[in-house]
C-alpha cells in the first residue's frame, strides 16, 4: 500500500476509487449532502453520471444495469428523503440479489443525532434492505470502504451495499491508497467452490432417477453468462426436462424441446406437474419461494431433492432437501459437468422416456391458449406479435409487476441469459421504465422494452423526462387495460367481483403525455393494426411509449390459487367456478 | 418430530463496530425469531471483536435458519451452536436486593449462603447479593428471596462456553 498522491479531498477520493473499481456510470441526484461529490464529479469525466428524476428509479436503473451486464450499479444520492426515496429500490435489489452500491449523502458527523435538516438514520433505515451498510466517520476510512462495499455487493449472494458519506468527511482531506485486489475481507468469505464429494452424490442421484428435472434459478444468471452455458450443456447432454423460475429466464433457451417454461403461480401445466411428479429434482440456483412451491405440504412429495445455493440460509428455509451443496452455480455446474462426462453415468433411458411421453401429454394441454377475436387485442396475442417482431433483433425486456409481467414471462422467449429484468421477489410496480433506461445505458444500440401496465407505468413515469434528456430510445410497451389487472383478477376469484379500487381512472392520453416529452406516443386497439404499430415503434428511434388498448377482462392463467397445490391449477375462465379458493389460501398474498 | 421446539445457546463471535447489536437484533425481529437472552461486550480489544451469547427457543429447521441468516451478516466472523456441538457451561450473574428486617432478614441471608451469594451491599434493612451459576440456580434463588423482601433483580442473562481446550 503507497500513498498515491498528495492529500485529496473525501469526494475527489470517491470519485478515484469508484475508477479504480471500473465503475463507468452512476445514476443519482443531487442535494446539499453530496453537494462535494458532485463538485468532484463536475471535474473529471471518467465518469458518467445519469441524472434522474427520482431516487428510487436511480437504484432501479442500477439494477437494469446491473443485470444487463452482470457488473456492479452504482447509485448516487443525498441525505434524508433521497435515502429514504431509495429505500424501494434496495429493497428491490435485496431480494433478487442484484449488486448495487448505494452512496448516499448524510449531514455532518457533529450534526449526527441533532435531527439536523435532510438528516435520516440512513444505516438503520437500510440495515434491514441492505446486505450490507457502512457510515463513513473518517476521511481516512473512506476509500477502503468503498472498496470493501463493492466487494460485498458482488460476492457470494449479491446484493445491495448502502454506503453513507457525512458531508464533512467528504470535504476533509487524506492520502488516497489504491486498493488490494481482490479484497481480502476478514469476516465475509463466502464459500464458492462446492464440495466435490457432495457433486459425486448430486451425479449419483441425477443418475439414478427416473423422472428427474432441473429447476433453475436467478442464481445461474448471477454466476455469469458461463453458468448459462454450463447449465445447457449439462441438461443437453443427461436429456433431463428443465425448468425455470421467473428470475431464472434465460438461463437455458426457451426454444429448446426441453424447455418446460416458467414454474410456480403462473407457470405452465408441464412443468408444474412435472415438479410434482418428479422423482429428483435439481434445484439450481433458486430458493424454493412461495411463488413456487404453492402449498408446501404437498410440494413435490415424492422427490429427492438436490439444492444448489451460494447462500447458506437458502437451504431447508422453506423447503427440506436430502443434497445442499453450497457454491456457486457456474462452478458447481463445471464440476457436474466434468463428473457427469468422467463417470458416463447411464440414465435409465426407458424411464427417461417414459417420463418424457407423460410430460408432453401435460404439454399438449396447451396450457397458454387463448383465443383471439377480430375485436379486441388480448394481451398475450399482443405480447406474441411484440416477440415475433423482436426475436431477430438484440433485445432486452423489462417489465413492472402484474399481470403483464406474467404474460411477458409465459409469451417472450429467452435464449440468453441477462436479457430479462423483473422485479420478482419484492414486485415493485414501477420497476420497469428506469430499469429500461439503465440498460439502454449500457446497451446504446440494443432495442431495450419495458413491457407495462397502464397502471404500473405510472408509479416511475417522470422517468419520461430522463430518457428524453440522454436520448435514450426506450420502448414501453403498455398492455392497457383500465385496471390494475393482477389486483382484479384476484378481487374476480377471492373477493366476489368487488373491483374495489382497482379501476384505472382519469388515465393521462398516454399519446400525448409521451409527446410531451418529446417522445412518440402510438395507439391502438385493433388486432389487425398491432403488427403496423410493432413495427413502428421498432423503427422509431427515440422513445417511444406504445398504448395498446386491450381485452379489460382477460385473466392470467394458468394459475395455482394462494395455498393450493401444484396439480390444483386454475387452466382457464371455465375451470375458475369449480374450485372455489380455501380459507387458508384467502389470508396468503 | 421435525416440529419440537427446543432452546439453543448460540455464540457469535463478531467485529465490535456500530450498528452490530441492532444487525443481530433486528435479524431477529425481522424474521420473527425469539431472543431469550441475550449478552454481549468486547473479548479481543486488539482485534475489536465481541461474543454475544443468545438463547434462543425453535423447530430444528428455525434453529438452522437463525444460525445460517447469523452467518450471513457481513461482519459475523462465527457462529456456534453450544447446544448442538458437545457439552458446554452456562452461566449467569444476578444482582438481586431484598429488603427485610428480623427474622426475614436472617432468613435472606442464611439462604445467600447456601447458594454461595455474595452480599455486596449492605444496609440495616437491606442487602445486594450477588448469585452467579446456571440460570437455573440463579432462578431459585430469586424465587426464594421472593418471599423474603425482593425489591429489585438485575440479571445478566446467559454466557457459555463449550467445555476442553477448544476455542469458539
Amino acid at each position: 500500500m503507497k500513498p498515491e498522491e498528495s492529500a485529496t479531498t473525501g469526494a475527489d477520493l470517491l470519485v478515484k476509487a469508484l475508477i479504480d473499481e471500473e465503475v463507468e456510470v452512476v445514476f443519482g441526484y443531487p442535494g446539499g449532502a453530496v453537494l462535494p461529490i458532485y463538485d468532484s464529479l463536475f471535474k473529471q469525466n471518467r465518469l458518467r453520471h445519469i441524472l434522474v428524476r427520482h431516487e428510487q428509479a436511480a437504484v432501479h436503473a442500477a439494477e437494469g444495469y446491473a443485470r444487463s451486464t452482470g457488473k456492479v450499479g452504482v447509485v448516487l444520492v443525498t441525505s434524508g428523503p433521497g435515502a429514504t426515496n431509495a429505500v424501494t429500490g434496495l429493497t428491490d435489489a435485496l431480494m433478487d440479489s442484484i449488486p448495487i452500491v448505494c452512496l448516499t449523502g448524510q449531514v455532518p458527523t457533529h450534526m449526527i443525532g441533532n435531527d439536523a435538516f435532510q438528516e435520516a438514520d440512513t444505516t438503520g433505515i437500510t440495515r434491514p434492505c441492505t446486505k450490507h451498510n457502512y457510515l463513513v466517520k473518517a476521511v481516512g476510512d473512506l476509500a477502503r470502504t468503498v472498496h470493501e462495499g463493492f466487494y460485498v455487493a458482488r460476492s457470494g449472494r449479491p446484493g445491495p451495499v448502502v454506503i453513507d458519506l457525512p458531508k464533512d468527511v467528504l470535504m476533509n482531506k487524506h492520502d488516497y491508497v489504491a486498493p488490494k485486489m481482490p479484497v481480502q475481507h476478514k469476516s465475509y468469505r463466502p464459500q464458492v467452490k462446492p464440495e466435490l464429494k457432495k457433486v459425486e452424490q448430486a451425479i449419483e442421484m441425477i443418475a439414478n432417477a427416473k423422472r428427474p428435472i432441473i429447476y433453475a434459478g436467478g442464481g445461474v444468471i448471477n454466476a455469469g453468462p458461463r453458468a448459462s452455458k454450463l447449465l445447457t450443456q449439462f441438461t443437453r447432454l443427461t436429456g433431463i426436462p428443465i425448468t425455470n423460475t421467473l428470475m431464472g429466464l434465460g438461463s437455458f433457451p426457451a426454444s429448446d424441446k426441453q424447455f418446460l417454461g416458467m414454474l410456480g403461480m403462473h407457470g405452465t401445466y408441464e412443468a408444474n406437474l412435472a415438479m410434482y411428479h418428479c422423482d429428483v429434482m435439481i434445484n439450481i440456483g433458486a430458493r424454493f419461494d412461495d411463488r413456487i412451491t404453492g402449498k408446501l405440504a404437498e410440494f413435490s412429495p415424492k422427490s429427492k431433492k438436490i439444492h444448489v445455493d451460494i447462500d447458506p440460509s437458502s437451504i431447508n428455509k422453506s423447503v427440506r432437501v436430502d443434497l445442499p451443496i453450497i457454491g456457486d452455480a457456474g462452478q458447481v455446474l463445471d464440476d457436474m459437468l466434468r463428473i457427469w462426462k468422467a463417470k458416463q453415468p447411464k440414465l435409465d433411458q426407458k424411464a427417461l422416456k417414459a417420463w418424457w411421453a407423460e410430460i408432453e401429454k401435460w404439454r399438449a394441454r396447451d396450457c397458454l391458449a387463448y383465443k383471439q377475436g377480430k375485436e379486441t387485442i388480448k394481451p398475450q396475442f399482443a405480447l406474441e406479435r411484440l416477440y415475433h417482431h423482436i426475436k431477430d433483433k438484440d433485445h432486452y425486456i423489462t417489465t413492472e409487476v402484474g399481470q403483464h409481467q406474467m404474460w411477458a414471462a409465459q409469451f417472450l422467449k429467452f435464449e440468453q441469459p441477462n436479457r430479462w429484468m423483473t422485479s420478482g421477489g419484492l414486485g415493485t410496480m414501477g420497476y420497469g421504465f428506469p430499469a429500461a433506461m439503465g440498460v439502454q445505458i449500457a446497451h446504446p444500440d440494443a432495442l431495450v422494452i419495458d413491457v407495462a401496465g397502464e397502471a404500473s407505468i405510472l408509479m416511475n413515469i417522470q422517468e419520461l423526462s430522463t430518457v428524453a434528456q440522454y436520448h435514450l430510445p426506450v420502448k414501453i410497451f403498455v398492455l392497457n387495460n383500465h385496471y390494475m389487472g393482477m389486483v382484479r383478477q384476484w378481487q374476480e376469484l377471492l373477493h366476489g367481483g368487488r373491483y374495489s379500487e382497482s379501476y384505472s381512472d382519469s388515465l393521462p392520453d398516454f399519446v400525448k403525455l409521451a409527446e410531451a416529452f418529446g417522445a412518440v406516443g402510438l395507439r391502438t386497439g385493433d388486432p389487425s393494426e398491432l403488427d403496423g404499430v410493432i413495427k413502428e415503434m421498432i423503427k422509431i428511434k427515440k422513445p417511444v411509449i406504445v398504448d395498446v388498448l386491450v381485452d379489460e377482462k382477460e385473466n392470467c392463467f394458468p394459475m395455482i390459487p394462494s395455498g393450493a397445490a401444484h396439480y390444483d391449477m386454475l387452466l382457464g375462465p371455465e375451470d375458475k367456478a369449480a374450485k372455489p379458493i380455501s380459507e387458508e389460501g384467502m389470508v396468503l398474498v | 418430530m421435525q416440529d419440537i421446539v427446543s432452546s439453543h445457546t448460540i455464540s457469535v463471535l463478531v467485529d465490535n463496530e456500530p450498528g452490530i447489536l441492532a444487525r443481530v437484533v433486528g435479524l431477529f425481529s425481522g424474521r420473527g425469531y425469539n431472543i431469550e437472552s441475550l449478552t454481549v461486550a468486547e473479548t479481543d480489544a486488539k482485534e475489536r471483536l465481541s461474543r454475544i451469547t443468545i438463547v434462543t427457543k425453535g423447530t430444528p429447521m428455525i434453529i438452522e435458519q437463525i444460525k445460517a441468516q447469523l452467518d450471513r451478516l457481513v461482519p459475523v466472523h462465527r457462529v456456534r451452536d453450544l447446544t448442538v456441538e458437545g457439552p458446554h457451561i452456562e452461566r449467569e450473574l444476578a444482582l438481586v436486593k431484598v429488603k427485610s428486617t428480623g427474622e426475614k432478614r436472617v432468613e435472606a441471608l442464611r439462604l445467600a449462603d447456601v447458594f454461595r451469594a455474595k452480599v455486596i451491599d449492605a444496609k440495616t434493612d437491606s442487602f445486594v447479593f450477588e448469585v452467579t451459576g446456571s440460570s437455573d440456580k440463579v432462578q431459585t434463588f430469586v424465587g426464594l428471596m421472593e418471599s423474603l423482601g425482593v425489591v429489585d433483580i438485575g440479571r445478566t442473562g446467559i454466557v457459555a462456553m463449550s467445555r476442553g481446550g477448544e476455542p469458539l
